[in-house]
């Protein structure tokens, strides 16, 4: 039986490197429609949709844009895998947004009055800003459990509160006096707890943390036994639960887990660039995140795949200006990308699911000679 | 939080000439809203006179509510109309951001009126993608909303600098200002309308300069509500009545609902959700552009990036805070418009007087909690009566900041403590294809 199902596969791949193929496939299927309809956009409202993908092209293979692109991919693979964590329990953490930024102001303000070595001062301001983002994230992982509270809405209502608290922080306790009126910022973190640059002004170590953080991404949620409870609770939480998993504790953990990823994000701003919580701080990478989880299906290396893609856009959106062309539209590509990927995910997986009864049927109809009794009629057809 | 007794459709008609008050009070759930408001308003009331601060119930302040509420109002509906036919809409924001750029395209290039139709238009649009990716295609609700929103935001950017950069006033993150704004009236001998060029008396006008305790608020609070309202305002104001009957009364409305609470068995009854489905999310755009529009055409005169500014995502607090119910997110809209008008208007005063007003009203929670022999929710309403006090008699400043987040916060504090009230529709958010169950 074995023999004659394997002779069914093209190309003799196993199960596993065939559905691999087909999601990488699907990613990459959508990634070129979603280009065709932002040209098609172009086109309508009469610009030359070719001369942009040129541009773009031209200018994204200088070697300072290839750095830029992984300088701006960095705190969106943080951001995605932040939000991937929360995907793989079934979690929507819609809340990262204001995770990072409650994480970055209290990071910069606690790493600006430590004093010690170099190596172990970073590393304290990156745990600090962790723990802040996981801090913020347990509000709704308390509200979730204890009260059944929809996280969706709960870190939706957060991300609006953590702006007001850190205005209010900021305004009334950690304004830097020391700063003219133009640039306010916190008080500087002194130079011991700078992030190393990899390419002076061009990359900031924190591009290799965040490389880490997917690895152990991979490891913890693929590979672990906890990774294994995580998912499962996640794919089907009454069979997880029958299973011994509680799935309380799996929500506190995960979006904990979450939160403290998501603490990450403005990092490389706040340690590599500005040295201090204040204007230049990015916002709306928490919904970048979202994006960039959903194009890279969750996965580490999708996620670092995604993660360029849109550092690319972002990188080379300068280019569009130069030939009159608004680069707002890139904007427009990533969401079109989103929307894309979704769709396509959603139609593919409902086609492979078809396909998989039907060539089930057919091994079993080769391997007895009749149609089970079980198959449906009309799915062999 | 007693005010969110659902409205029952069975009210109108309501009490029994016989029956006493308290046996009006049990069968009808609209004499319990109206007790609810009352009590309410005689406590805001002492508060204004208490406290000196006189805005707290001025017709001022009574029209920017109402000019900050209908943008909150519509963006609830939106949610409402989504959640009832089962499709959470996270992607509010996003359609509002369509209605603002569109309405206040339209309203540049030819007047406010189809300025608010094109508005609408946008919303539409919004509404549509996001029944595509839903309804179509069964994509995960959130995740769709939340591609609208993005795409909202750089799509109107990208238009703005094809449509607006180069024109007088005109650039990336604005429109040229409009010609003209929506007209409005004031009612005639209550507010001081013209009737065919006569100038008639302002009798709530000078009520409420007279500022009587009681009188002096009512005539506030109601020569707001007639004095210089805009069309839009009053037409908006129209549809939240005529979404409750059309929700409550009418066979579509049924069948719309339904399609929220129990698709399989409504299909099986050959109810056609699908398109129902989209209906509802045609409705829901269509008021999330609407409220879109308001904001570009009548709360202001042109289109502004970011002017929406989150009312999307605390409409959809609304809906939560409203129970799903018409009314009930004209009461939520109305109050995050109250608490916003009050910090634009007299941002120091009327917001501590507030205080004052939330120790009056857990007070009288106390009492009722007691009288009910309810010791627990008694006490702590007692305790928060005396804490509240003491803010008001020793904080002489609210930080702007935070009295930013007071309506995310209300809505946080409404899920964690009443939701075993609340009754949202059944199936909202879940996943459905047709013909899944048979």
């Amino acid at each position: 039986m074995s023999s004659s199902a394997s002779t069914q596969r093209p190309k003799g791949l196993s199960p596993g490197a065939q559905s691999a193929l087909i999601t990488t496939a699907s990613s990459v299927g959508a990634v070129v429609l979603a280009l065709l309809i932002s040209g098609l956009i172009l086109w309508i409202t009469g610009k030359d949709a070719l001369d942009a993908f040129d541009r773009m092209i031209d200018v994204g293979l200088q070697k300072n844009k290839l750095l830029e692109m992984l300088q701006r991919a960095t705190p969106m693979m943080l951001s995605a895998v932040a939000v991937a964590v929360g995907f793989k329990m079934g979690l929507f953490n819609i809340g990262v947004e204001g995770q990072y930024l409650f994480a970055a102001l209290i990071a910069a303000v606690v790493g600006a009055h430590l004093s010690l070595p170099a190596p172990l001062h970073v590393t304290a301001i990156l745990l600090v800003a962790m723990a802040a983002g996981a801090a913020w994230a347990s509000i709704a992982a308390v509200l979730k459990v204890k009260r059944g509270v929809n996280e969706v809405i709960a870190t939706i209502m957060l991300n609006y509160i953590a702006l007001s608290v850190i205005q209010w922080l900021f305004d009334e306790f950690f304004r830097d006096a020391a700063e003219n009126d133009l640039n306010v910022k916190t008080k500087l973190i002194p130079r011991s707890g700078w992030m190393p640059h990899l390419v002076t002004g061009r990359l900031t170590g924190m591009f290799l943390v965040a490389l880490l953080v997917v690895f152990v991404y991979w490891l913890l949620v693929f590979k672990s036994r906890f990774g294994f409870q995580l998912r499962s609770s996640g794919l089907n939480p009454v069979a997880a639960r029958t299973a011994g998993i509680a799935s309380s504790k799996m929500i506190i953990i995960a979006l904990l887990i979450s939160g403290a990823v998501a603490g990450l994000i403005a990092m490389p701003s706040v340690l590599g660039e500005i040295h201090a919580y204040g204007q230049g701080i990015p916002d709306g990478l928490g919904f970048a995140g979202i994006a960039v989880a959903l194009l890279g299906r969750n996965h580490p290396l999708g996620i670092v795949a995604a993660a360029c893609l849109f550092g690319f856009l972002d990188a080379t959106a300068s280019a569009l200006q130069l030939g009159g062309i608004p680069n707002s539209i890139v904007e427009v590509m990533q969401a079109i990308i989103v929307l894309t990927v979704v769709i396509v995910n959603e139609a593919v997986s409902r086609w492979s699911a078809r396909r998989t009864v039907a060539r089930t049927v057919e091994v079993l109809e080769s391997t007895t000679g009749t149609t089970p009794a079980g198959a449906p009629a009309g799915a062999s057809a | 939080m007693s005010v969110q007794a659902p409205v029952s459709p069975t009210t109108g008609t309501g009490g029994n000439p016989t029956g006493g008050f308290r046996e009006l009070l049990q069968r009808s759930s609209a004499a319990r809203l109206v007790l609810a408001g009352a009590i309410l308003f005689i406590a805001l009331s002492a508060t204004r006179v208490i406290s000196d601060a006189d805005d707290l119930t001025s017709s001022g302040t009574m029209g920017t509510t109402l000019r900050l509420t209908i943008p909150i109002l519509l963006a609830g509906m939106a949610g409402l109309f989504a959640e009832r036919v089962g499709i959470v809409n996270i992607g509010i924001e996003g359609m509002m951001i369509f209605g603002t750029w569109f309405g206040g395209y339209g309203a540049w290039q030819f007047g406010p009126w189809i300025g608010l139709l094109l508005g609408i238009g946008g919303g539409i649009i919004g509404g549509l993608i996001h029944a595509v990716a839903t309804v179509r295609f069964n994509v995960d609700h959130v995740i769709s909303g939340v591609a609208i929103n993005i795409l909202a935001f750089g799509g109107m950017r990208y238009l703005s600098e094809l449509a607006f950069v180069g024109e007088a006033g005109g650039g990336i993150s604005q429109s040229p200002k409009q010609q003209a704004p929506i007209p409005t009236f004031s009612v005639p001998i209550l507010a001081g309308g013209e009737i065919f060029g006569w100038k008639s008396p302002d009798i709530l006008g000078w009520l409420e300069d007279k500022a009587w305790f009681l009188i002096g608020d009512l005539a506030g609070i109601m020569r707001g509500l007639v004095h210089n309202v805009s069309w839009a305002t009053f037409l908006a104001l129209l549809l939240v009545p005529l979404s409750a009957w059309f929700l409550w009364r009418t066979r579509l409305g049924l069948r719309l609902r339904s399609s929220g609470e129990e698709p399989n068995a409504a299909e099986s009854l050959g109810v056609r959700i699908v398109r129902l489905r989209y209906l509802g999310l045609v409705i829901s755009g269509a008021f999330a552009g609407l409220g879109g529009a308001y904001l570009s055409i009548v709360a202001s005169s042109y289109y502004r990036q970011g002017q929406t500014a989150g009312r999307g995502f605390i409409g959809l607090a609304t809906v939560i805070f409203g129970n799903w119910r018409p009314f009930g997110v004209l009461g939520g809209a109305t109050l995050f418009g109250f608490a916003e008008a009050l910090k634009l208007r007299s941002p120091s005063e009327s917001l501590i007087a507030l205080f004052l007003f939330v120790s009056f009203v857990a007070g009288l929670f106390a009492i009722r909690s007691l009288y009910r022999r309810q010791a627990i929710g008694g006490v702590v309403a007692a305790v928060a009566a005396v804490l509240f006090l003491l803010v008001y008699l020793t904080v002489n400043k609210v930080p702007d900041s935070l009295t930013q987040a007071t309506p995310y916060l209300i809505t946080l504090i409404v899920l964690a403590t009443a939701s075993q009230r609340l009754r949202p529709p059944a199936f909202a958010g879940r996943p459905w294809r047709p013909g899944s169950s048979h």
